[in-house]
């Protein structure tokens, strides 16, 4: 036995606990600079969210408004007669809208010089329109009619201040000199923002065309097809979950589903595309581009998402809620459906809801199978063609417009992001209530 | 008959066998139930299990089989004379469908009498003309094998729904008579109903077994098809990738290495990005924060692993790129040409990652148990000295495995690059410069294109079964590391 000599001073000379020595301030001194770097590294990821969020924002929203040219206008039996006499019609009608409009710049005291080619640049045929409406409406020669004219993308561009007079390059959709009138307008009154409604309710449009895209119809196609995935994969889904938790006896059957179930979840999204492309298009015939075939492989994609969920509320009802409907006679199968199963419920509904949106979302697979491009030309007739007509869905349709050369569709897709963000928001934000309302804790 | 007409009078089967089963066992107990072996509703559920099952298998494999079969007859009776040069049975066949549903459409729409649709000869009558009227896109004249054949496929398609409707409602009556055979007190209607049911769960689990074997049938066909048109050695080593469009072949080259490079480039950019971060925010938030910034940071984070990635895509394809651009692009340090790049790629999906990375470490630090956390802190270590030579060691093996995870998903990732990282296929070391992956490059290759026949459309597959065979090691590679090297604690 050795006798513990009381080492005082020695080695650790004038040590005391309210004076740190060197090496305590080094080992202080790092252990901020450890805890700085975690919260630099929050700080890091959510400031990369901030950024996206106001990115989203800042270039989505001039998509929900366009630039509407509002113009009073009057025409006279006369005139409609002498228009209809020429050769161009149309052009007799905007000679007509042009003086019209003139007369008011000049009413407000502002002259202008433009001609017909600086019109039909920032304001489309407009000829065109004033006839049809003419033609459509004969009761309202002669009374004046207030006309809503949507400017052209380019002029929008202009006054949300995508485009600056530097940046224009003179172009047959716009030349820098039409600016002027723009701001002309702009001082009068003339031209004022509303709510974009087209896009928000229509159809995609053509290339060449990006003030008439709209998102409604691919919204549609989403419609449908998380209809397929909710139809085909809750019921699978649960009743997998189900065979899984409660009645697979422990051999090789039962591991071999495991693993494909774990492995299934973690294959790219865009193999679900291919497999969609051979086993759905090329060896079923199923028409392409249809929201079906889209729904049919978003569904193999989300079960894996929807079976973990599910197992885990069902392995989350206690055993004694089983023993007891055993006990009172049940059968295995009657204690399953009678009573684990409703008490499961709300949070296998949470969990559909949230493979479900994570299917709303998926674009790789959507390309595969021909969901991109020029698809969402119309609203589908009825449910059957809503299923098998050719639609597109909200991200794919996102992707086509940022596919497109024009810059003018960048807006919209940022528009289209927003619209889709707020369908995501909205079934999370119904998750979380579920789980809020209905979940027990045993 | 339709076919939802057709689903809904098998219902209606099942529905009246349900109400009949269970009224006739009862009356076959006097009314009293309990003389029966089961509840009296299983009775009922055993006549519609009956009808409905065999009638809806039957459905099933008819509407799988009948196009096949359809479409292998009458391809084979086209003659050879019809297939012009340069074209094939397929191509000819996708004619022949897209006429025979032209022809089915203008009789829907009045536009031709059926007689007349069934035996219109193209050289008599101007069948093109009226097809194009019913609103159907014919590509070119209408010949008459083309409409011969595409008479004859829909004769047999009319035929074979013909044949189903009756068989699926005769196996659906025949059902509802089996059961009602059996509506007897003594017979033991929920033994037989849950073993129906039981069946139906373990078809419902084999789902997942059979989407497996889906996704490895369709790319192992196809590959072995591009590899007869392609040699494997070119594909696998090859260095260039230059795909001719003219969709002949021949002058294409095919080389995966450009590619697999770029995606692994990106990916360790990714990696770059998201691990230090992710690891950082993990240690954290389960070491440092108090739980009040940890209900909201932890979230916060979690925002970036739901937002969808074609959001990603977009973000680094007009934010992330012109950013970069502004700095090292001509106006900069001159480093980059345009603004889709392997370093705006990289960048956005490691922010993508972050969330991944952090929620998975997260988990595992804090399963690292306190007793440890303790002893250290007791031998007088601080909080960064116990958690890098004692806890972070302990979570070793599952940040790995989390790590492997997010590198898999990076690896699998398409939105993003083929938006971000630009379409050109080639091996360098600039991480400003476009390169491609290999699923940029499946989209490219497969999108907006129905013929398979191609080695150009067909190389997708390969690419497919390269992505899915590197995804898939990676995982299990992962579980391996997790399960061996984890410490128990009790």
């Amino acid at each position: 036995m050795t006798d513990a000599t009381l080492n005082t001073g020695g080695d650790r000379p004038g040590s005391s606990l309210a004076t740190q020595d060197a090496r305590t301030k080094r080992r202080n001194r790092a252990e901020a600079r450890f805890k700085a770097y975690g919260l630099t590294a929050i700080l890091i990821g959510i400031f990369f969210l901030v950024v996206l969020a106001v990115s989203i924002i800042r270039s989505g929203s001039p998509a929900f408004t366009r630039t509407i040219v509002g113009v009073e206008f009057t025409i006279t039996q006369p005139q409609i007669e002498a228009a209809e006499g020429e050769l161009f019609k149309t052009k007799a009608y905007q000679t007509l809208f042009i003086d019209a409009l003139k007369q008011q710049l000049d009413a407000r005291g502002m002259e202008m010089e433009f001609d017909e080619e600086s019109i039909e640049r920032l304001l489309g045929k407009v000829g065109s329109t004033l006839r049809e409406y003419y033609q459509a409406n004969p009761g309202e020669i002669g009374t004046p009619v207030s006309f809503e004219l949507a400017a052209s993308s380019r002029v929008d561009g202009y006054l949300n201040g995508r485009l600056t007079r530097d940046s224009v390059k003179d172009s047959r959709f716009l030349m820098a000199a039409d600016l002027d009138l723009v701001d002309a307008l702009q001082e009068a009154g003339i031209v004022r923002s509303s709510l974009n409604w087209t896009f928000i309710t229509g159809a995609d449009s053509g290339v060449d065309n990006p003030g008439g895209a709209g998102i409604g119809a691919s919204v549609v196609g989403s419609f449908f097809m998380m209809l397929v995935v909710l139809v085909l994969s809750l019921p699978i889904g649960v009743a997998a979950s189900i065979y899984l938790e409660e009645f697979a006896p422990q051999n090789r059957f039962t591991d071999l589903i495991e693993v494909n179930i774990s492995n299934l979840a973690a294959v790219p999204s865009i193999v679900f595309g291919i497999l969609g492309l051979a086993v759905f298009i090329q060896f079923a015939h199923l028409p392409q581009s249809a929201p079906l075939v889209g729904g049919l492989v978003l569904t193999l994609m989300t079960l894996p998402t929807i079976i973990i969920s599910t197992r885990a509320s069902l392995r989350a009802v206690p055993p004694s809620i089983r023993d007891a409907a055993l006990g009172v006679g049940a059968s295995k199968m009657q204690s399953v459906f009678h009573h684990v199963l409703p008490l499961a419920m709300p949070g296998i509904l949470t969990g559909t809801i949230i493979g479900l949106a994570q299917a709303l979302g998926e674009t790789a697979p959507l390309l595969l199978i021909g969901m991109v491009g020029f698809v969402a030309r119309g609203y589908p007739d009825g449910v059957v063609s809503g299923f098998m007509d050719p639609n597109s869905a909200m991200p794919a349709q996102i992707y086509t417009w940022a596919a497109r050369a024009d810059p003018s569709f960048y807006e919209k897709a940022w528009g289209g992001i927003i619209v889709l963000l707020v369908f995501l928001l909205t079934m999370n934000i119904i998750a979380i209530i579920l789980r809020r309302r209905f979940e027990r804790r045993w | 008959m339709p076919l939802l007409w057709l689903i809904l009078s098998v219902l209606a089967i099942a529905t009246t066998g349900y109400v009949l089963g269970r009224a006739r066992v009862m009356a076959g107990a006097g009314g009293d139930s309990r003389d029966l072996h089961s509840l009296p509703s299983y009775y009922g559920y055993n006549v519609a299990l009956k009808v409905v099952l065999p009638s809806f298998l039957l459905l099933l494999v008819w509407l799988l089989a009948q196009p096949l079969i359809v479409n292998g007859t009458v391809a084979a009776d086209i003659p050879e004379s019809a297939i012009p040069d340069g074209s094939s049975r397929d191509l000819i066949m996708s004619e022949v469908r897209r006429t025979a549903e032209g022809l089915d459409n203008a009789v829907a729409q009045g536009l031709m009498t059926e007689d007349f649709a069934r035996s219109a000869r193209s050289d008599f009558n101007d069948v093109t003309q009226r097809l194009k009227d019913a609103g159907q896109i014919v590509t070119a004249q209408v010949t008459q094998p083309i409409l011969e054949a595409a008479q004859r496929y829909r004769i047999m398609n009319d035929t074979g729904n013909l044949i189903l409707s009756a068989l699926v409602i005769l196996v659906a009556l025949a059902g509802a008579a089996w059961g009602m055979r059996e509506m007897r007190p003594e017979f033991r209607a929920r033994n037989v109903v849950e073993r129906v049911v039981h069946g139906v769960l373990v078809a419902a689990a084999s789902v997942a077994i059979l989407t497996t074997v889906g996704i490895v049938l369709s790319l192992v066909f196809n590959t072995i098809e591009f590899f007869r048109l392609y040699p494997a050695w070119d594909f696998f080593f090859g260095t260039t990738w230059s795909p001719s469009f003219t969709g002949r072949g021949g002058s294409s080259e095919l080389g995966v290495l450009p590619l697999l490079w770029g995606t692994f480039y990106i990916s360790i950019v990714a990696l770059l990005v998201a691990v230090p971060v992710g690891l950082f925010a993990a240690i954290y938030l389960s070491e440092y924060a108090t739980p009040r910034v940890r209900s909201v940071a932890k979230p916060m984070l979690e925002v970036l692993a739901g937002i969808p990635t074609i959001v990603y895509g977009l973000f680094a394809l007009l934010t992330v790129g012109p950013l970069l651009m502004a700095v090292f692009g001509k106006d900069g340090l001159g480093w980059m040409q345009a603004g889709t790049a392997v370093m705006t790629a990289g960048l956005v999906m490691g922010i993508m990652l972050i969330p991944f990375v952090s929620s998975l470490s997260d988990d595992i630090i804090n399963s690292v148990p306190q007793a440890m956390r303790d002893g250290s802190y007791g031998l007088g270590a601080t909080k960064s000295e116990t958690i890098r030579q004692v806890v972070l060691p302990a979570a070793l093996p599952g940040i790995v495995g989390a790590i492997l995870l997010a590198a898999s998903r990076a690896i699998g990732e398409t939105m993003i690059v083929v938006l971000g990282a630009g379409a050109a296929a080639r091996l360098s070391l600039n991480p400003f410069e476009a390169m491609t992956t290999v699923t940029a490059k499946i989209v490219s290759q497969l999108t907006g294109d129905a013929d398979f026949a191609s080695p150009e459309a067909l190389v997708a597959f390969a690419l497919g079964m390269t992505l899915f065979v590197i995804t898939l090691g990676l995982n299990i590679f992962a579980l391996y590391i997790v399960r061996k090297y984890r410490e128990q604690y009790e």
